[in-house]
């Protein structure tokens, strides 16, 4: 494929190159920010779903002498801004720059830099705050060092951390922020408090996408708030993330205020059922974006499955099969789906359901060792077929 | 010459052929002032690298398709250097992070780094942030994958970021929350017909409806296939008719032959035989998956459909192995030993009726 795309390329550079350039002018960049920036909590009572979390955070606060501190739960629930939040308390926006050194997984962290950055950082003593800034935040004595994303440092580079937590400590809090608690060595996880943050409820997570819709002007039709929810899993970020990138598609130039875009409506009408106008938001485009297989093509290869008297499911399952890899569907969404529909089907005996599952299990460890989806998807159907068949 | 898969490559959003819906939301995109990150899968010769191309061309112009091929040197922190190319216009770079395996986060790290913190050279530039193209992205590791997920959020307004990938499978959750997903699908057959159709009438070639419909269903749906079966049956005959046979790539028409040799004996020795032409298929690069499955299939072809499952079933079984063990041949090898066991036991029960 590369052997291909280069000549083509070769051949396009050498032809363009004789192409003057055309001077056009830099389009006004007032840049709109993600959502998940926009939207980000600006204080700790603005982070929500995580109650009980943020009553300690808020009492350990109060006490004055915060400990190192460990934050952990799944993508999109709000560790990192809870702690960019609490920065922001502690010392107000001007002080923190000073105060404060984020590193994450985007930066280089290996064994030279904790030695080297995060410690001469940790070992500087902090100035006096002026009295301006200390009247309007608590301005504690120490610096805060948050390791986001801490599960990718390797253990080598945890370990380097360990005396430099100890020794500084006086001065210097630690914030280690990860998805998962076991990715992080015993001897830097017991310096610790730990604080988890849980996958977010649905209530907590539509009030939060009920908010941005009408701040955005953007208009759902019924069920798109659930079905973000069910896609989202948890993560607010993935969730607001999928509604702007489908608020965006439905209506690429920004909102239109409705009545103004009746008029030049006129030659868009045929062009395109998408992309055009100020749309209603659809589930189905939320479906699209988080790659979701519509109902009826799952359903389509179930009934293909089903065994049919004196002949062979093979052609039809295959084809079905090949149609969804050509389509681009992603295996482990096909399997998700087939699996929810075939463990809550009350047609399916118990028995029947014990060997698929045993099915679900094998196919997906298979995909996860990066076996091909195509065949393995064909295997699944037609073993699903077989024991539907007994 | 150049091939006409290359050639007639549409090079405009308008110019492209099917998915007019996407191509017209992609559009959108370019010209909304707030282009996303991408991340743009499906199949390959879906056609997600020419949607690119047309893409990047709405942003910027013409000027997009300038593009030059560099080499640069990268020095890991362990002081190894890896030399990587790099095939940029003014206003992107594109990249394939796979090449330099395990070292791509380093590679990834260094270059969006340094891309996102320098302005656009060119101040006329249409767009005030640089697009990143990252090929194969499905196979980037999970480091390199981890390096790219604050980078996103983090240099947001001077980069955008284009991932490309077969499937999303490998790609971790917290890139996929903070892209916007493309599907491509691969086209159907009758959108592979009408460009046939349409592709042969550029180069004035007498258009065979029949072949173009033979053409397209063997293709499977790849679209850059079937261009290139197109361009080799007009290249090897002076007449073509309806029904001219289709001149399968040299690596197929192996495949075919080992499948063929693998139905007429089910002996030790033939295993030994075809050993060889699996020996020469790898050696030329064509990959332990596409052999098995290729084999397969053509195997399914000449079996009977009570066989077809089981067949099946230990041809994924195998394929399985491929990615956890560590000699491809092996696994090949056991595949042939497993169907020849199938068909003879089938045979046997056959004859004891
Ligand atoms: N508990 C929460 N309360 C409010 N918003 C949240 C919460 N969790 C996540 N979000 C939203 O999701 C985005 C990502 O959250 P973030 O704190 O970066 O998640 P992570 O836990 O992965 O660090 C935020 O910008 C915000 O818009
Ligand atoms: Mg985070």
């Amino acid at each position: 494929m590369s052997f291909f795309d280069l000549k083509a390329r070769r051949a396009a550079a050498a032809t363009a190159a004789k192409d003057a350039v055309p001077s056009t002018s830099a389009k006004d960049t007032t840049r709109t920010v993600p959502w998940v920036e926009k939207y980000r909590p600006k204080s700790l009572s603005d982070v929500t779903a995580q109650d009980h979390t943020i009553t300690v955070l808020k009492r350990t606060l109060q006490s004055s002498n915060l400990p190192h501190m460990l934050f952990y739960g799944p993508p999109g629930t709000g560790k990192t801004s809870t702690v960019l939040a609490l920065a922001k308390e502690l010392y107000g926006p001007d002080l923190m720059k000073s105060r404060v050194l984020e590193l994450n997984a985007s930066d280089e962290r290996g064994i030279s830099i904790v030695r080297d950055k995060i410690k001469n950082f940790a070992r500087t003593s902090v100035s006096n705050a002026t009295t301006s800034q200390s009247s309007a935040y608590p301005c504690p004595p120490y610096k805060i060092i948050i390791l986001d994303e801490a599960d990718s440092m390797t253990q080598d580079a945890q370990s380097a951390l360990r005396r430099t937590m100890e020794t500084y400590s006086k001065i210097t809090r630690f914030c280690l922020i990860c998805n998962y608690v076991t990715r992080i060595i015993d001897p830097l996880a017991s310096r610790c408090s730990k604080f988890r943050f849980k996958p977010l409820d649905a209530g907590s997570a539509e009030e939060r996408l009920r908010e941005i819709c009408e701040k955005e002007g953007v208009r759902c039709e019924d069920g798109v708030i659930e079905e973000l929810i069910k896609v989202a899993e948890g993560d607010l970020r993935r969730a607001i993330t999928y509604l702007q990138s489908a608020a965006k598609l439905h209506n690429p130039n920004g909102i239109t205020i409705e009545g103004d875009q009746q008029e030049d409506e006129g030659d868009r009408m045929d062009v395109d059922d998408a992309g055009q106008g100020s749309e209603v938001v659809t589930v189905r485009s939320i479906q699209e974006i988080a790659g979701v297989v519509p109902d009826d093509v799952v359903e389509q290869l179930l009934k293909a499955c089903e065994p049919k008297k004196g002949r062979s499911v093979y052609t039809e399952v295959a084809k079905i099969v090949e149609d969804m890899v050509a389509d681009g569907w992603n295996a482990g969404q096909i399997l998700v789906q087939l699996y929810n529909i075939l463990v809550y089907d009350d047609v399916v005996t118990a028995d029947q359901k014990n060997e698929i599952v045993l099915l679900f299990s094998e196919v997906d460890k298979r995909l996860a060792d990066g076996s091909d989806e195509h065949l393995q998807i064909l295997d699944l159907a037609l073993r699903i077929s077989a024991v539907l068949a007994k | 010459m150049p091939l006409l898969v290359d050639k007639h490559r549409p090079r405009s959003l308008e110019a492209l052929h099917y998915h007019e819906g996407l191509s017209q939301r992609l559009k959108a995109l370019a010209n909304s002032g707030d282009f996303p990150h991408l991340l743009i899968y499906g199949p390959s010769g879906a056609g997600k690298k020419t949607r690119i191309v047309a893409t990047l061309k709405e942003l910027y112009g013409p000027g997009a398709e300038k593009i030059r091929i560099d080499s640069r040197i990268f020095t890991t922190t362990s002081n190894r250097k890896i030399e990587f190319n790099i095939v940029s216009s003014n206003y992107h770079l594109e990249i394939t992070p796979s090449d330099v395996g395990t070292y791509d986060r380093v590679v990834i790290q260094s270059l969006l780094k340094e891309t996102a913190q320098t302005q656009q050279v060119d101040t006329s530039a249409k767009q005030r942030f640089k697009v990143v193209v990252i090929n194969e992205a499905e196979h980037l590791s999970r480091d390199a994958q981890a390096a790219l997920r604050r980078t996103m959020e983090k240099y947001s307004p001077n980069l955008r970021l284009i991932l490309v990938a077969n499937s999303t499978a490998n790609i971790i959750p917290p890139i996929k929350s903070r892209t916007l997903l493309v599907r491509v699908s691969a086209p159907t057959e009758g959108e592979i017909e009408g460009i046939l159709k349409y592709t042969a009438g550029l180069e004035g070639l007498e258009y065979r409806e029949a072949l173009g419909r033979r053409i397209a269903k063997d293709s499977g749906r790849n679209l850059r296939k079937a261009l290139l079966m197109l361009e080799a049956v007009y290249a090897q005959n002076e007449i073509v008719k309806d029904d001219t046979p289709i001149p399968p790539p040299d690596y197929e028409a192996l495949i075919s032959q080992i499948a063929d040799e693998v139905l007429a004996e089910h002996t030790p020795a033939r295993i030994m035989q075809v050993r060889s032409k699996f020996y020469d298929l790898l050696t030329h690069c064509i990959p332990a998956t596409v052999i098995l499955k290729l084999l397969t299939f053509r195997l399914i072809e000449k079996c009977d459909d009570a066989l077809k499952a089981d067949v099946i079933k230990w041809s994924a079984f195998y394929e399985h192995r491929l990615h956890s063990g560590s000699k491809v041949i092996f696994h090949l090898e056991a595949f042939v030993a497993k169907f020849m066991r199938i068909l003879e036991g089938y045979l046997m029960g056959m004859v004891d009726f």
